[in-house]
């Protein structure tokens, strides 16, 4: 039973951490998102609270703290109530099979403990894509339990979205699985090793840079981020499924939009960037006598990779106008879809005749 | 262990099939739908399915129930006692079927347990390693004739699908 007691202690422990990594990211995110945009529209973006601004993600949170919790007269209280949780548990718990370091193991107490992913499962990736097309389900019922119409429209345009583009998402990746020949992200990150010319975004034979296209367009859609975030069109839906929330609740709207950009961001590194694997070969704290020190720098390339899409995330939102909601669906089913199809059959026939 | 992880996955299933249809609300319905849906996932995993677990909840939670939700709301069905009424019907139908499976079970009139069956006797084979790559080895080997069948049928049931919904498809034409 101890060692039962020793393994859960193990895993808690990876689990506070991975949240606490995601969380600190996710307040770093808001007040770089709003300085990104501010510079890319040539202003200085918050600038109040503390040093440059730098607090401003802590004067948010507190003033969300404390805002009054309102709860809409004809609401269903119920789910009104679970929407935000419901939204909120998929958004983290793909967090659960990413690799962030390099797959070693040391030991403790006779236990093998991974200290860079909380748990390897083989399924890993449809681990990943079954709990993101859950997420819908808080929008939609979050969406329905306002009793408001604005909240309806966002909720029904959000469901349809989602489960549009998650269609692509899961078809882009399949030339990475044809590639790399397992659904776990510990070993397909694994086999990227070595360069950035073994990263699936540019390893022979079959290139996946019209998946990765696909992937980041839809993952853009599916996180109901501009230029897809009718779900919340201001112009049209005051602010679409959480028009009618507030204070907390609202937060955890929030922060599960952002911990899903963070997710998307680290599948798509894991998966068409090689993850946490160096784009020379090796690492160079290994060549410098430091192999002990490796995870440090394998870690810190993770973390570029990742920070790198959320930026385009930003970019695009500074940049792009949103679209129609006839134009988003054409978009999704006549140009990303058969894209991604075209992608898998050339993946799968180059795979066939040159491996 | 594995004893107490079936109870209580089949209970939660049989108790969650109930209300779905015994709950007035039809959103409260399909959210039962949906945490059934999750239980039958968990079977899967209990029997080291993994691959059918994630499948069942991408097909069956994060589209096709999605889309039930979809309709719900639009129509707005708040109440309707119409559908409530139907529980004699429901009986007559259910009665015999649940005495017959008890009698199937119970090894009585008809039983089966006299013949071998091949899914039953066979040695148990050690649990693969990769249940995706064993998944996917059966379909394109030995049920490759099935799989391709089953693949047209779904076709054609699409094709039948954008006909009845595109109405003026005819029209322009002429």
């Amino acid at each position: 039973m101890t060692e039962f007691g020793l393994r859960l202690a193990i895993s808690l422990t990876q689990i506070a951490a991975v949240m606490g990594i995601v969380v600190i990211t996710v307040l770093i995110l808001t007040l770089a998102e709003r300085k990104v945009l501010g510079w890319m529209q040539d202003r200085m973006g918050p600038m109040e609270v503390g040093p440059y601004g730098i607090l401003q993600p802590f004067a948010d949170a507190i003033k969300l703290f404390f805002k009054e919790d309102i709860v809409p007269a004809g609401a269903n209280k119920f789910l009104f109530t679970v929407a935000p949780i419901l939204c909120l548990i998929p958004a983290f718990i793909g967090f659960a099979v990413i690799p962030w370091g390099p797959n070693q193991t040391f030991e403790v107490g006779g236990i093998t403990v991974r200290p860079f992913v909380i748990s390897d499962i083989n399924i890993g990736i449809l681990y990943i894509l079954a709990f993101a097309s859950l997420g819908a389900y808080g929008i939609i019922l979050g969406g329905w339990a306002s009793n408001s119409k604005y909240s309806l429209l966002g909720g029904l345009r959000s469901a349809a979205q989602i489960i549009s583009y998650e269609l692509n998402v899961g078809l882009s990746i399949v030339g990475v699985l044809i590639l790399g020949g397992s659904l776990s992200l510990v070993k397909i990150t694994d086999a990227q090793a070595g360069g950035f010319w073994h990263w699936y975004l540019f390893a022979l034979p079959a290139p996946q840079i019209f998946a990765l296209v696909v992937y980041v367009i839809s993952s853009v859609a599916e996180t109901n981020r501009v230029p897809f975030d009718l779900p919340e069109a201001e112009s049209e839906l005051v602010a679409g499924f959480f028009t009618e929330y507030s204070g907390l609740r609202f937060a955890f709207f929030f922060l599960a939009e952002y911990a899903n950009m963070v997710l998307v961001s680290c599948v798509a590194a894991a998966l068409f960037l090689g993850g946490w694997n160096a784009p020379y070969p090796g690492t160079i704290m290994a060549f410098i006598g430091l192999p002990s020190l490796a995870w440090v720098e394998n870690t810190m390339w993770f973390a570029v990779k990742t920070y790198s899409f959320l930026f385009l995330f930003f970019w695009l939102r500074a940049t792009l106008p949103r679209l129609r909601y006839d134009q988003l669906m054409r978009f999704g089913w006549k140009v990303l879809l058969p894209i991604a199809l075209g992608n898998i059959v050339v993946t799968a026939l180059a795979v066939f005749f040159f491996q | 262990m594995s004893q107490l992880f079936f109870g209580y996955f089949a209970g939660m299933i049989v108790i969650t099939s109930i209300l779905v249809v015994a709950l007035r609300n039809p959103v409260y319905s399909a959210l039962s739908l949906l945490v059934m849906f999750f239980h039958v996932a968990g079977l899967f995993i209990t029997l080291h399915a993994e691959f059918l677990a994630a499948v069942q909840i991408i097909v069956y939670a994060g589209a096709i129930l999605v889309l039930y939700l979809f309709v719900v709301m639009i129509l707005n069905v708040t109440q309707d006692d119409r559908y409530h009424s139907q529980w004699r019907i429901a009986g007559v139908v259910c009665i015999p079927l649940f005495i017959e499976s008890l009698l199937l079970l119970s090894g009585g009139a008809g039983a089966v347990n006299t013949g071998s069956r091949s899914l039953q006797s066979g040695p148990y084979d050690a649990i693969p390693t990769d249940n995706t790559l064993a998944i996917g080895k059966t379909l394109f080997s030995t049920y490759l004739f099935p799989f391709e069948v089953a693949s047209l049928v779904l076709l054609v049931a699409m094709i039948g699908a954008i006909v009845l919904a595109k109405k003026d498809i005819g029209q322009r034409e002429t």
